[in-house]
């Protein structure tokens, strides 16, 4: 197997007494498209930070191409990309010299930096928008243009901090397509996200975290058949009216939890689960059948939804 | 690398790369030359007003065991103002929105560009402009004949350290910064220090209260501009020399930790 290209051994970031992130082991293998995965607060961007070199790990050792980045930060951010979940662009600079003054910051020369800014000005679909002022663009050209300054590097391995948060789905697609295609030009993925279906589109595998700590692993298919049924069965009864109704389901499917808006039954065959409820003489204002999803492996893993 | 020699010599705070920073800087003024340029008024409006008026009441005053004319007097003391100015108002103000509202540093410290690179980038910016108002105050005094001998020409140099240390001083200082209501300080800390750094009268006339003029930072900037236009050279120069070299370090070594405290948390 070759050398991980992140490598996190029993890896914790501290503030003061608040432990971020509590020891944690990863590894993301090359071309790999990774993901965290958790609400806020579940130390996804502490990590980040550490694999990016701003921010000293307080405890374990982690190796990103092999380099210690307390050592080695300077070398390592050479070859990384950084897309930060707040987009730093330069706003007293134009569209196009946020790129190539960016490059600057890696060293590159003046015609290189002009030649890779034509490039990327294309890939984010800013072409058009060379000359604008940062401010003028809408939220999703500004994270397509964060996303084209972390490239000018030709970074191997590209990090990601909620790339979408904040985005309408139309710009979100859109940003998906962009990372797709990275993905197969064979550039490391590793991204942070609150979002199960950015997860299960982009993730080759990923780990989902929870207070600091790595609760599962493993591909979203994978997570979904281990932690979750094949379906779900969402019911919603009368305002107020979900907690009892929750006794009244019990040992239907494998699982029933009551949240504040529905009760969610667990079960390989929600239809039949549904007859049963109304065989039970049960009412709901509506149900319906879903496939189970990496919110329910959330939900199931910690008891609690993600948008907590 | 041990961990004893880390500590010493931490790898990110090695100054690789701080033209960078300023190239950038290049970049936005390129477009906002006329903001750089009206920080040249200021100090040349009180040159020219100190000629017209106070010059003719006050007489000549001793630099150095030479009588100079007033207006020769106060002329260099506003020169080493000027090159003060220019470096405070861009690591004060500038430097606080690009650390705490642009994140200008925190995307440039995502790449190879260290915590040290940043704060020599922004310090030698901020110098560059102090420079600029300089060498345009030295051109109009020279216009006035103000200037005595060539020796005027060390001027420069001596302004170049007046700026580093006050750019050193304003960078490491806003890194402490709350928010912009904390400019106030800095307006309220320049005006005395522009007044009371024996910029309009010999440090002779402060009396005991000599010492205090003595901590400011601007005075010994006044006394080597004002030595240098007047071609008359002490041994106590060095004493000025020594005091703007050793704070200007000290300023820059803080300011250096600080972006590293404040922003690789």
């Amino acid at each position: 197997m070759p050398e991980p290209l992140i490598r996190a051994h029993h890896l914790v970031k501290k503030f003061g007494d608040f432990t971020a992130v509590a020891g944690i082991d990863v590894e993301v293998q090359p071309g790999e498209a990774f993901g965290f995965l958790g609400p806020n607060g579940a130390g996804k961007s502490s990590t980040m930070r550490m694999i990016s070199c701003v921010s000293k790990p307080t405890d374990g050792t982690l190796r990103i191409f092999g380099l210690d980045p307390v050592t080695d930060g300077p070398k390592i951010r050479a070859r990384i990309g950084v897309v930060p979940q707040l987009d730093t662009l330069d706003t007293e600079l134009s569209v196009q010299e946020n790129l190539w003054i960016y490059g600057r910051f890696f060293d590159l020369s003046r015609a290189e930096c002009r030649r890779r800014t034509t490039e990327l000005l294309e890939f984010a679909q800013l072409t058009e928008r060379a000359e604008s002022v940062v401010d003028d663009l809408s939220g999703g050209m500004k994270r397509r243009l964060s996303i084209a300054r972390s490239l000018i590097n030709e970074p191997s391995l590209l990090l990601l901090d909620e790339p979408t948060t904040g985005l309408d789905p139309q710009a979100r697609h859109v940003l998906w397509d962009r990372l797709y295609r990275l993905k197969q030009q064979g550039v490391t993925l590793v991204l942070t996200t609150h979002y199960m279906d950015e997860a299960e589109q982009l993730c080759d595998r990923l780990v989902v975290m929870d207070q600091g700590r790595i609760v599962a692993e493993g591909s979203p298919r994978s997570l979904i058949e281990q932690y979750a049924t094949r379906e779900v069965l969402e019911l919603r009864f009368s305002a107020g009216t979900n907690d009892q109704f929750a006794d009244r389901l019990h040992g239907l499917g494998s699982r029933q939890e009551a949240l504040p808006d529905r009760v969610l039954v667990y079960a390989d065959d929600g239809e039949a689960a549904l007859q049963e409820v109304h065989h039970r003489g049960m009412q709901p204002e509506s149900a319906l059948v879903r496939r189970a999803s990496l919110e329910d492996v959330f939900l199931l893993l910690t008891g609690r939804s993600l948008a907590d | 690398m041990s961990a004893g020699v880390l500590r010493i010599f931490p790898p990110e705070m090695v100054v690789r790369r701080p033209h960078r920073m300023i190239e950038r800087h290049i970049a936005v003024y390129r477009r906002q030359w006329l903001i750089v340029v009206s920080g040249f008024f200021e100090p040349l409006f009180y040159l020219l007003s100190m000629r017209a008026g106070l010059g003719s009441l006050v007489g000549a005053v001793s630099v150095g065991g030479k009588q100079v004319p007033y207006d020769a007097f106060v002329a260099p003391a506003l020169m080493a103002a000027s090159a003060m100015n220019g470096a405070i108002f861009d690591s004060t103000g500038n430097v606080l929105h690009r650390l705490k509202y642009a994140r200008i540093y925190d995307a440039a410290l995502a790449t190879p560009m260290g915590p040290a690179d940043v704060a020599m980038g922004e310090i030698g910016w901020a110098l560059i402009r102090g420079q600029i108002y300089a060498i345009g105050f030295l051109a109009v005094m020279a216009a006035l004949g103000l200037t005595n001998s060539w020796w005027c020409l060390m001027a420069l140099p001596i302004c170049a350290l007046i700026g580093l240390c006050f750019a050193s001083i304003g960078f490491a200082g806003t890194t402490f910064m709350r928010g912009w209501s904390d400019m106030d300080i800095v307006n309220t800390l320049m005006m005395p220090l522009f007044l009371f750094s024996a910029t309009f009268f010999p440090i002779a006339a402060y009396g005991s209260w000599a010492w205090v003029v003595q901590i400011s930072p601007l005075y010994h900037g006044v006394a080597l501009v004002r030595a240098a236009n007047e071609g008359v050279w002490s041994a106590g120069l060095v004493g000025h020399t020594l005091f703007l070299v050793a704070l200007s370090v000290a300023a820059l070594v803080l300011a250096a930790r600080r972006v590293d405290t404040l922003l690789r948390k």
